[in-house]
């Protein structure tokens, strides 16, 4: 099984503050595989997954910020018209609930990559392994 | 047109008032030994016992009492008489969640109306009005005050309660209420109200009796000029009885504090020295003839002015000017009384830090109340509804220890000034 981390920053609704983390990072010189952001009217949550997860996170939280490390899944579809179209389509039938859900930014093989944050992990990875379909290792994505 | 409610009591010579106030107060203070155990600790601890209260002149040698003694006799330890005795209970939040209770016998209810009808008679009420009250019924005083004050006077009264201005502006108009009580800022919003729908025309209001909060001579013009009618001031706090204890009349200069049944001082918030008359500082009552809750020498926490300077009303008791602060941190939103230490409890109780900001502002001629606060690590999470919920809860939260709504702002740590000495944490905008 493949661990990989997720950070979820808390932002503040404003100009500007996206840009703060992302300079802590990168005086860190830690490189992002992958980002969301889920905004509501007066904050935000930046989901990220960073190559060096635990550097990462050391450097965030040392500068004063909220966060949380998430376990997410990470599947590797075909990167090719209806790729992802029959993955979700497979985990509808097997009534998976996604919570959210974005790309990574990596291309290998004529795979794309998702990112998925699920309610029920395990009814989850009982789908994917039941239809064959892969997880990214962190190999693969780059990741430490 | 009668001018006084009681013209014997509140026209009476200033040496029969203050002969009044020595006899209750020797009274009262015997009362109050035989009855309130607690009271008494207080007074033994300085020595003294009710001889030695001859008079006024006396008055300054017995013990405050402050909020921190309600809550710590929460909730009979005060009582003047034995439950039996009472027949009502009107109630206020008091810091850090604790209510304060004050208790009423048949006579302090009848003497309490009688200070409100004073105030109702002093605005030009008569029995040929209609007196509308919106100020709210139940726990809160101001309602079941006007409400008895209005029946004493004669008016047809319109028990309305707040709120629903709808039903309000119907009855306003179909009755033809001519005096109506409320707060302030609500008499503003009803006067907007009565100009977008153009009910301008069928107003028939001549006077409005607002308190329970503060308000500006400026918003005096704006509402007496959009509604055609005389607005006037009233002042009280549930643990000295309510509205009423004092009220202003036709000059517009202070209010009149009944001092048959009230005893006024102002001393130094800070030594406790009684200041001589015509200085600013904290107003403290002591209440000569109620029975239930006869609370001596309670510190309001409102600085303000007193003046004996003669009123054109023929009225001789001693004014009070408008509240100018408070020698706490108390802030009155919407007429309801907030402490930043209860916001502080239920945020430390939700798992956020003592670390907020209070911005209270004054939009559409009603108060609001922002509660800007740190997010933390452990009420954080990836997932916005669930954020989203933490939000709520304490939205919640704030509201049943508050009783009213308070918009909460989560903000990125670190972002809220940390106290140097004392925190800042009160934005007050509203321009009063």
């Amino acid at each position: 099984m493949t661990n990989i981390h997720q950070i979820s920053i808390f932002l503040e609704n404003r100009a500007g503050s996206l840009a703060e983390v992302t300079g802590m990072l990168a005086e860190s010189g830690i490189n992002l595989r992958a980002l969301s952001i889920a905004e509501s009217a007066d904050y935000g949550v930046l989901r990220i997954i960073a190559d060096d997860a635990e550097k990462a996170t050391a450097a965030l939280l040392e500068k004063g910020c909220v966060l949380s490390m998430t376990p997410v899944t990470v599947v590797s579809v075909p990167d090719e018209p209806a790729g992802l179209s029959e993955v979700l389509k497979l985990l509808a039938e097997g009534s998976v609930d996604i919570e959210y859900m974005y790309s990574l930014f990596t291309h290998q093989n004529a795979k794309a990559y998702m990112v998925f944050r699920v309610a029920d992990e395990e009814k989850f990875r009982a789908v994917l392994s039941a239809h064959g379909i892969g997880l990214a290792t962190k190999e693969e994505l780059g990741l430490k | 047109m009668k001018r006084y409610y009681q013209p014997e009591i509140e026209t009476a010579s200033r040496e029969q008032i203050l002969a009044w106030q020595n006899e209750r107060l020797v009274k009262q203070v015997h009362h109050v030994w035989e009855n309130v155990p607690y009271y008494r600790k207080k007074m033994e601890e300085k020595g003294l016992t009710p001889e030695d209260i001859k008079g006024v002149a006396d008055l300054h040698k017995l013990p405050f009492l402050t909020k921190d003694d309600l809550r710590e006799a929460y909730p009979y330890g005060l009582m003047g008489k034995p439950l039996k005795d009472c027949v009502r209970i009107q109630s206020t939040s008091g810091t850090t969640g604790k209510r304060v209770v004050a208790f009423y016998t048949q006579k302090d209810i009848d003497l309490w109306e009688d200070c409100c009808a004073r105030a109702i008679v002093a605005v030009g009420g008569t029995e040929e009005d209609v007196c509308q009250v919106c100020y709210g019924y139940g726990l809160f005083t101001g309602g079941p005050g006007l409400n008895g004050g209005s029946h004493k006077v004669g008016c047809l009264t319109l028990p309305m309660s707040s709120g629903n201005t709808d039903r309000q502006l119907q009855f306003m108009t179909d009755l033809e209420a001519t005096i109506i009580c409320c707060t302030p800022s609500y008499a503003a919003y009803l006067a907007e109200s009565i100009h977008e729908r153009g009910l301008r025309d069928q107003i028939k209001l001549k006077a409005g009796i607002f308190g329970a909060e503060a308000w500006s001579e400026e918003m005096r013009r704006d509402v007496e000029k959009s509604l055609g009618i005389r607005a006037y001031d009233i002042y009280g706090l549930t643990e000295i009885s309510g509205p009423g204890v004092a009220f202003e009349c036709e000059e517009q200069t202070g209010m009149h504090i009944n001092e048959d049944h009230f005893i006024a001082e102002i001393i130094d918030p800070n030594t406790g020295e009684v200041l001589p008359e015509g200085e600013k500082g904290e107003l403290v009552f002591t209440c000569i003839t109620k029975e239930a809750f006869p609370l001596l020498r309670y510190r309001t926490r409102d600085i303000c002015v007193l003046s004996r300077k003669k009123c054109s009303c023929g009225r001789t008791h001693v004014k009070m000017s408008k509240p100018m602060g408070r020698s706490d941190d108390m802030l009155i939103i919407k007429g309801v009384n907030v402490f930043p230490s209860q916001i502080e409890t239920v945020l430390l109780e939700q798992g956020y830090q003592a670390n907020y900001q209070i911005i209270v502002d004054r939009v559409n001629n009603s108060d609001t109340l922002e509660v800007q606060v740190e997010m933390t690590a452990e009420n954080f999470s990836d997932s916005l509804s669930k954020i989203g919920e933490m939000e709520k809860q304490l939205v919640g939260a704030l509201k049943a220890m508050l009783g009213i709504y308070a918009k909460v702002k989560l903000v990125a740590p670190k972002t809220i000034a940390r106290s140097e000495g004392k925190a800042v944490r009160i934005i007050d905008k509203r321009k009063i």
